[in-house]
């Protein structure tokens, strides 16, 4: 590459750069290095410790923080089941499907929720349960959870299936499968990564949810998010933080872990 | 004898594109059968019809006299070796190979046996346990064959398979195939845009183009006697001169070249005065001598010579901007006496010219 045009070589590239990692990730670190705070400040520094995770699992707020996370991986190990299940069959219609009519438009409805301003949805699905007369707890947060899951494992699925030949399908039909043979021993194994990379896109988004979430839980039903929500109400306590940065840990965790099952399902094919 | 496959009246549209229109034949049982044609002529289309893997728009299809245009891809008893392999990534070779037998509900031990049987046919002993990703080219189309073959189909559907393979290989595969094709007596249907390959291995030959039979015959019926003028261009080297009917006796005709000259070839049919059409001449027919020879000949200066080795390719220039190729077999001593400009008699080995009507 020409070095004129390397991108690296603009003037002030790096202080750019620097300065928009700081904007970025400068509230992060402050809240994982004050949670190893001793000090009950938020502000100031009063030596290491880990008083405030030990305080996490065993202080007083602890019985509440375990229910939210209970709470919130329930909801999103379901939310994110169904959502992938749905997505995936919608993948196959989608790509697999051929040209039919209005297929642009069922494009548009499944990535539509992603584009939607989430306190639009939140309100709107708020007052469509209460309409409906559907009591606000659990089983609401997990269809709302559903809902809004469905277009985000919608979009890793179906950018593996529209990477896989069609001549897989049709060689197993040629062997003697049947659909649902082809469909249990062919094509799903070949899109096994893009199903999981879609399911825990899904179950991310769906643990980290606030808004929809606080808008259609009900009284007495707290998932982690709205727990911390509620606790800072009442003024920032650092375990608080150690909260935060275990929550943000586990993200990273997830996160990562997607990353590297999208890669692997993307080795060489004999016949790519 | 039934046939293997009996093709009536075959049509396929695809919207208002038509890909194949009325194609009529029959393959014979234990037949090694090309379709071969240039790409966009219907072939591959045609074979994907005999798969299952397109539903045809009129016409019928009968496999050993059953009708099988109405019976999904799994429920015909014929299997498909991919242009791309279509080698399941997740699975093994084995696996591969296995892969139909376990969808016929074969017992473990059967697939098993069978598995080890077709390992041994196509050589790929010491590779059962690995993936198709760590083979290589040659090896995974061994495994495609394998695992098409492993099911005892009744034919054997072949799209393009050794165009993804290095010259030398793809001429080892060609022997490979005839072979396997003899053992085991499965008709084989296989599907080319190359000529060699095409005349190397079959027992016939159904020469298409846009969407069309053009002639069905074998390899050396095809490349000698071509039906018409796509044929006669598309199958080898020839040339082709634009040429109008003087005087017929039956299938001979004397005929009249653009530059005035004439003469004598054979028609396909019986023609009459003033039909016109070209004259065939495949270039390996074709003498360059300094003198005059015994016979019917042509006069013309000749052009440049192309060396290549056991022989050498001549540009006669005749009268009116015609020109010939012509291909000798060197001698090593008389093809050094001809020079370019020198004037040339061009001979035509007996019954080598054909005459096409257009």
């Amino acid at each position: 590459m020409n070095r004129r045009f390397d991108i690296k070589h603009y003037q002030g590239f790096l202080a750019i750069t620097c300065l928009c990692l700081f904007i970025l990730y400068a509230p992060l670190i402050i809240v994982m290095i004050y949670s190893f705070n001793d000090s009950a400040s938020i502000t100031n520094w009063g030596g290491f410790s880990l008083r405030w995770y030990a305080d996490v699992f065993t202080g007083p707020e602890s019985e509440k923080f375990k229910l939210a996370a209970w709470n919130s991986l329930s909801i999103a190990v379901m939310a994110a089941t169904v959502a992938t299940t749905v997505a995936t069959a919608g993948a196959i219609g989608m790509i697999r499907g051929g040209q039919f009519r209005g297929k642009s438009a069922s494009f548009a409805l499944i990535s539509l929720p992603i584009m939607v301003p989430e306190i639009v949805t939140a309100v709107a699905t708020l007052i469509f349960f209460s309409t409906i007369g559907f009591k606000l707890g659990t089983l609401s947060i997990l269809v709302a959870h559903i809902v809004f899951c469905i277009p985000f494992a919608y979009l890793p699925i179906s950018a593996r299936l529209q990477g896989i030949e069609a001549s897989y399908e049709e060689a197993a039909q040629d062997l003697y499968a049947d659909r649902w043979r082809t469909f249990r021993y062919v094509l799903m194994p070949i899109m096994w990564p893009g199903i999981l990379s879609g399911f825990l896109l899904a179950f991310i988004i769906s643990l980290d949810d606030f808004i929809i979430t606080n808008f259609i839980k009900g009284a007495g039903i707290e998932t982690l998010p709205t727990a911390i929500f509620g606790s800072v109400k009442q003024g920032i306590k650092p375990n608080i933080m150690a909260l935060s940065t275990l929550l943000l840990l586990f993200s990273i965790a997830l996160v990562t872990l997607s990353y590297f099952i999208g890669k692997r399902g993307q080795e060489p094919h004999p016949t790519d | 004898m039934t046939s293997a496959i009996a093709l009536k009246g075959v049509r396929k549209d695809f919207g208002t594109f038509t890909a194949l229109s009325d194609v009529s034949f029959d393959i014979k049982d234990n037949e090694f059968f090309t379709l071969l044609g240039p790409s966009g002529c219907g072939k591959t289309t045609l074979l994907r019809l005999i798969a299952g893997f397109e539903d045809t728009t009129a016409g019928t299809i009968h496999l050993y006299g059953e009708e099988i245009e109405n019976l999904p891809p799994n429920k015909r008893p014929v299997n498909t070796v991919f242009q791309n392999y279509a080698l399941f990534p997740h699975m093994n070779v084995a696996e591969n190979i296995g892969f139909a037998l376990r969808m016929l509900g074969w017992t473990k031990a059967d697939i098993t046996l069978r598995v080890a049987e077709m390992v041994e046919m196509v050589q790929l002993g010491q590779f059962v346990h690995r993936k198709p990703s760590q083979l290589s080219g040659g090896q995974q189309q061994r495994v495609a064959l394998a695992r098409a073959m492993a099911p005892k189909p009744k034919v054997l559907l072949l799209d393009e398979p050794l165009s993804a393979l290095d010259l030398k290989l793809r001429q080892e595969m060609r022997t490979e195939l005839k072979r396997l094709q003899r053992e085991t007596g499965i008709t084989f249907i296989f599907v080319t845009h190359d000529q060699e390959e095409a005349l190397s291995m079959s027992d016939r030959i159904a020469v298409m183009s846009s969407g069309a039979v053009q002639q069905i015959g074998s390899p050396n019926q095809i490349y000698e006697n071509p039906a018409n003028r796509f044929v006669a261009d598309f199958i080898g080297e020839t040339n082709l001169i634009a040429s109008r009917v003087d005087s017929a006796d039956g299938m001979h005709v004397v005929c009249s070249l653009a530059d005035g000259e004439v003469l004598t070839a054979l028609a396909n049919s019986p023609l009459g005065p003033g039909s016109t059409g070209v004259v065939s001449i495949r270039p390996e027919s074709l003498t360059v001598t300094k003198t005059a020879p015994k016979g019917e000949s042509l006069r013309g200066t000749l052009g440049d010579a192309v060396y290549l080795g056991t022989d050498t390719q001549y540009t006669v220039l005749l009268a009116k901007e015609l020109t010939l190729k012509v291909r000798m077999q060197n001698q090593f001593v008389a093809s050094q006496a001809l020079k370019q400009g020198d004037p040339v008699f061009v001979s035509i080995a007996d019954g080598a010219a054909r005459f096409l009507v257009d």
